[in-house]
């Protein structure tokens, strides 16, 4: 380890460079880098989003605001670089990538991760897999949707196979993230860290890290498959020779509910950290939200065909997904309901982490309340693929994912860099985007209701005031990131030394210096009570 | 291989930073290893569903693929992979007695088996695509006559499964030949050897696939 | 009505078409009602005890209450309850849309990129229109010819993809008369969003009439189709065919084969090309003495079978 020069006090001046940062072992260097690339890849997502819903202001037909994109197939392309890029690249590691990686090794004691060079190793894959999934932009691009459904991904002519293989290194990436953090968490807690000391954001990133093991190969076959179908016309769901492109459903869904899960149960498990931190009180039902955890991780590789009701499946086989994916609603309500608990008789402090926190809450419920409908049989059938499921996703994958995901950032902020950020300006960030995700989302709702189907380049009039409505939450909710870009390059450059503990938190990770030392605890530390222990 | 004669010492060369003893790290690898092979079952796990699945829909072209497939081969193959299984696991056994020259040789042994399994992989390939049993869309309906025309989607499955595999194992040399030279530099000895034992189990599932494989694609019908 | 129908969930849902849709909508209106108050009680819950429990001090004390058992139960026991309530209740409709109706009338409609066939049982074929009687069991029975595609026709609350390679099916009892919107709800590609058909429901009377008309149309000669269309498209009410009086537009009658002229003085032949010309854009060229901006565009209107037969028609006026 030791080399020529002296060794800084904390993880970011340990060592000097952009080649110690990129042959790095260390978990934190490795949060951070992906914080960077995910960041940059959250800005083009976002754009495009902008984008797509300026396109659709007006119908086509409305003289200069009508028509903004060149043609169909320039909006398609735009749709699947948005759905792929948000998805893939941001949704899926932006908790376990960055604040898992971060967080997970300090949250139980660790030094660092049990695979600290597969660590590097996944982040290499993600790079590898973005930087492949980029280069489609400069070739015939991609145009099949993030689902990539055949036959349509077999006939387009546009970059198919580049892109699932950049999806495929991509999943590679994330089942060795989830691979060491089930590793880590058995193996290398701190000594009196039982399995029920942990924070339960741990245990939301060990359900997860189970999910991206088991869902994520499936969905790595089938998406090579699919690049094999391209390369050598096998015929495996290609219906001109004897293939069922229905089956690519069913596997690629098999991965992506899941998937759905990876990507919200470690928000639920920052919630559950933020709500606790900022009541000053003990979680209510600890053991409830940790199983249920596991629960909704368990339940959820067998709802995957509630995706398909329309597909069709037989009658009997929609029923039983039906009946499955309701069940999974019972974990989701359980923790809402525990999380409202927790604030009763609590000591709550308004900063922005526990804004999140309520936004997310109050988001998550409108995504909860609305996939129960979409669970029930013959609503679905009346709203699938319309602007309700979109509304419905967008609350959950935005609403919930990035709002915990945002309100994760704030409250580790002084942790992650050793400066406190602006409560002013990230305040009116987070003002302005949830205000503005509630005028873009909710819309949707009631034009899915009136028949809109998704992924439209053009509408028919009747649509029209509404999709108006939501394009105007849009440019709030990019306001509001700008917002937030400020506070996050102000904090950095001008923001005051951070305490080690700025809010009396009771978790491990505030007990050490911020930024933490390279080794994490200068002495191992001994666990002798629960995570939340507020007396 | 025996696996119950843990490693123990205090925190030597060979542990790494982040572990406190080396019983923490050898406990930790293995439980990656196995995670790491789980993941490996459920990849191969997706493509014999939509084997069965279509087996299940066409069981007259599956029948018909697998007579024109060579059996013989395959089985060859089979005995092949059981044997380098097994070398693979012997070679362990010397590395935890401290026998690194007999465990190169079975290393090398395991190799060499790896290398005839895919000689004869490819001269199995070959015959098929003299035969114009190309797979999908390619197949050679001219060639291989109007009676096997409809063997397009067979033989898809042929070649992704055993292309699938046969990738495995050049990762699998790939692999037994770092763990081959990383023996003879004195790396792995009776204190730590389990970065070969994760190879080895890599390799056993290797076989393990294509003793499923074999029955599947040659002999079912 | 029942009680939840408060919730006028069909405010913001399209026309109820059918009787299916109906029970559609009851349902979706308890679903509305329910979340609402599911939502209120959370939300609100949550937004109340953050006010009455904010940080008054910096030291506030607060209750150490680690779980509570009972209460625990009841908010697992009760949300499982109402889900497998709606679970069944949707169970209940979901039977009925998927129950194919025996003796229904059928009809086979194949997607492909970017339109729907419409094919009768007597061999008459449209394009993106589909006419059925009202008060009868109709099964569509889809498949596509490339990609997936998907039938929808909201005020029906029915909705099947159809698949290449196979069929699909699905039914509906129209009891309401009018135009119902029918889109393509899986992507498919450059104008998924253009692919957006026309469902007519009318009365016996007239399908069978529209029927009659198709099988006629089917076998009739040319000429004879284009004689139909012109009466259809109220062509005559502007045109004169058998005399060369002037009417609102030009007479049609011995035009063909003879050169006419223009308002700005040209001469333009009047063959073929001037005919389609005319229908698909007739302020092009106006015929000397005529005033411009009159005719409407027949553009989109007519295929270019019934272009030909148009055209077939008036070449034979003599």
């Amino acid at each position: 380890m030791a080399k020529t020069t002296a060794h800084g006090d904390n993880y970011i001046n340990y060592e000097k460079g952009l080649w110690s940062w990129l042959t790095t072992v260390d978990h934190k260097r490795i949060g951070l880098m992906y914080f960077i690339t995910v960041m940059f890849f959250f800005f083009i997502g976002g754009v495009m989003a902008l984008l797509l819903r300026l396109e659709l202001f007006a119908p086509n037909t409305a003289p200069n605001v009508g028509q903004i994109l060149a043609n169909g197939d320039v909006y398609n392309q735009v749709m699947t670089y948005h759905g792929a890029i948000m998805v893939f690249m941001v949704i899926v590691p932006g908790i376990p990538a960055i604040l898992g990686n971060f967080f997970l090794p300090l949250h139980i004691g660790a030094k660092d991760v049990a695979f600290p060079k597969i660590n590097l190793l996944s982040w290499y894959c993600f790079m590898a897999g973005a930087i492949l999934a980029i280069a489609t932009f400069f070739t015939t691009k991609i145009d099949t949707g993030w689902t990539f459904y055949t036959p349509y991904s077999i006939r387009t002519g546009t970059a198919t196979a580049l892109m699932v293989l950049a999806a495929f290194i991509m999943g590679m990436s994330s089942i060795l993230t989830g691979l060491n953090f089930i590793v880590t968490v058995h193996k290398l807690r701190a000594p009196g860290m039982t399995m029920h000391r942990m924070p339960l954001f741990v245990w939301s990133l060990y359900a997860t890290a189970i999910l991206q093991m088991l869902a994520t190969p499936v969905l790595g076959i089938t998406l090579l498959l699919l690049a094999v179908e391209r390369f050598l016309g096998i015929g495996i769901f290609d219906p001109k020779l004897g293939g069922d492109p229905v089956l690519f459903q069913h596997f690629f869904w098999f991965y992506s509910h899941p998937a759905v899960y990876i990507m919200v149960i470690p928000a639920m498990g920052i919630v559950s950290e933020l709500i606790t931190t900022f009541s000053k009180k003990v979680i209510f039902g600890y053991t409830a939200i940790a199983y249920s955890s596991l629960g909704i991780a368990a339940v959820s590789f067998f709802v995957w065909g509630h995706h398909m009701f329309v597909s069709g499946q037989s009658e009997t086989t929609g029923i039983i997904f039906s009946f499955l994916t309701m069940l999974v609603g019972v974990p989701t309500a359980i923790k809402m309901f525990n999380w409202v608990a927790t604030f009763y008789k609590g000591s709550v402090e308004f900063r922005t982490p526990m804004l999140y926190a309520l936004g997310f809450m109050f988001l998550f419920a409108i995504g909860g309340v609305t996939g129960i409908m979409l669970a029930t049989l013959p609503i679905d059938v009346h709203f699938h693929d319309t602007y309700f499921v979109v509304a419905h996703f967008h609350y959950v994958m935005v609403g919930g994912t990035l709002m915990s995901l945002m309100g994760g950032y704030y409250y580790w902020f002084p942790k992650m860099f050793g400066k406190m950020y602006s409560e002013s300006t990230a305040r009116m960030s987070f003002v302005f985007i949830f205000i503005g995700f509630n005028v873009t989302f909710f819309p949707q709702f009631i034009l899915g209701a009136m028949g809109m189907p998704r992924r439209y380049f053009d509408y028919i009039p009747a649509y029209e005031t509404l999709n108006k409505i939501s394009t105007v939450g849009s440019w709030l909710i990019g306001i509001g990131f700008l917002f937030g870009l400020y506070t996050i390059v102000h904090g950095l450059l001008k923001g005051e030394k951070a305490p080690m503990n700025p809010w009396g938190s009771k978790t491990l990770e505030w007990q050490t210096p911020s930024p933490p030392p390279h080794d994490n605890f200068s002495v191992e530390p001994v666990v002798t009570a629960g995570p939340y222990e507020y007396r | 291989m025996s696996t119950d004669n843990h490693a123990h010492g205090a925190h030597t060369a060979h542990v790494a930073h982040h572990f406190k003893t080396a019983d923490q790290q050898y406990s930790s690898g293995k439980e990656g290893i196995w995670l790491f092979m789980l993941t490996e079952i459920l990849m191969f796990g997706a493509i014999f569903v939509g084997y069965f699945y279509y087996h299940n829909q066409y069981p007259e072209m599956f029948a018909e693929g697998a007579k024109s497939l060579d059996w013989k081969m395959g089985f060859v193959n089979t005995l092949v992979l059981i044997f380098s299984s097994f070398t693979m696991a012997i070679s362990i056994s010397f590395i935890q007695k401290n026998q690194q020259k007999k465990a190169v040789l079975a290393l090398a042994t395991t190799i060499l088996c790896a290398a005839i399994f895919m000689v004869i992989k490819y001269f199995e390939y070959q015959h098929k695509f003299h035969l114009g049993l190309y797979p999908g869309k390619f197949l050679d309906a001219a060639k291989v006559g109007a009676e096997h025309a409809n063997l397009g989607l067979y033989f898809g499955f042929y070649y992704t499964m055993t292309g699938l595999h046969g990738i495995h194992v050049m990762i699998g040399i790939g692999l037994i030949t770092w763990c081959l030279l990383r023996t003879v530099r004195g790396d792995f000895h009776s204190q730590y050897w389990i970065p070969v034992e994760g190879v080895g189990l890599f390799w056993h599932i290797v076989d393990l696939i294509w003793i499923f494989l074999f029955p599947l694609l040659y002999l079912v019908g | 009505m029942m009680w939840f129908n408060i919730a006028k969930a069909q405010s913001f849902m399209p026309t109820q078409g059918t009787e299916i849709a109906k029970q559609v909508d009851n349902l979706y209106g308890f679903l509305l009602v329910t979340s609402f108050i599911a939502c209120v009680l959370v939300i609100g819950g949550m937004i109340y005890f953050v006010w009455k429990y904010r940080r008054k001090t910096p030291n506030d004390k607060t209750a150490y209450i680690s779980h509570n058992t009972a209460l625990e139960f009841l908010w697992s026991f009760i949300p499982l309850v109402i889900f497998l309530g709606v679970f069944g209740w949707g169970w209940y409709i979901y039977h009925q849309m998927r129950a194919m109706p025996k003796n229904a009338l059928e009809i086979n409609v194949l997607g492909k990129q970017w339109a729907w066939e419409v094919e009768y049982k007597n061999g008459y074929k449209t394009v993106n229109e589909i006419v059925v009687p009202i008060n009868q069991d109709v099964k569509i029975l889809l498949t596509s010819s490339d990609v997936i595609h998907s039938f929808f026709v909201p005020s029906f609350r029915i909705k099947q993809d159809a698949v290449p390679g196979r069929y699909t099916a699905l039914w509906f009892k129209a009891d309401k008369l009018g135009d119902f919107h029918l889109f393509c709800t899986e992507y498919c590609g450059t104008s998924h969003s253009g692919m957006i058909g026309k469902l007519k429901v009318v009365s016996r009377e007239d399908f069978d009439k529209y029927m009659e008309q198709g099988q006629e149309e089917r076998n009739l000669p040319l000429g004879e189709k284009g004689k139909k269309l012109f009466a259809v498209k109220a062509c005559a009410s502007c045109h004169a065919v058998d005399s060369p009086a002037t009417m609102v537009g030009p007479s049609l009658f011995q035009k063909f084969g003879h050169e006419e002229t223009m308002d700005d003085g040209t001469k333009i032949m009047f063959d073929e090309n001037y005919i389609r010309e005319s229908i698909l854009e007739p302020n092009k060229h106006i015929v000397k003495g005529f005033p411009k901006g009159v005719m409407p565009t027949f553009q989109g209107q007519l295929n270019e079978n019934e272009l030909g037969a148009l055209v077939e028609y008036i070449k034979n006026l003599k």
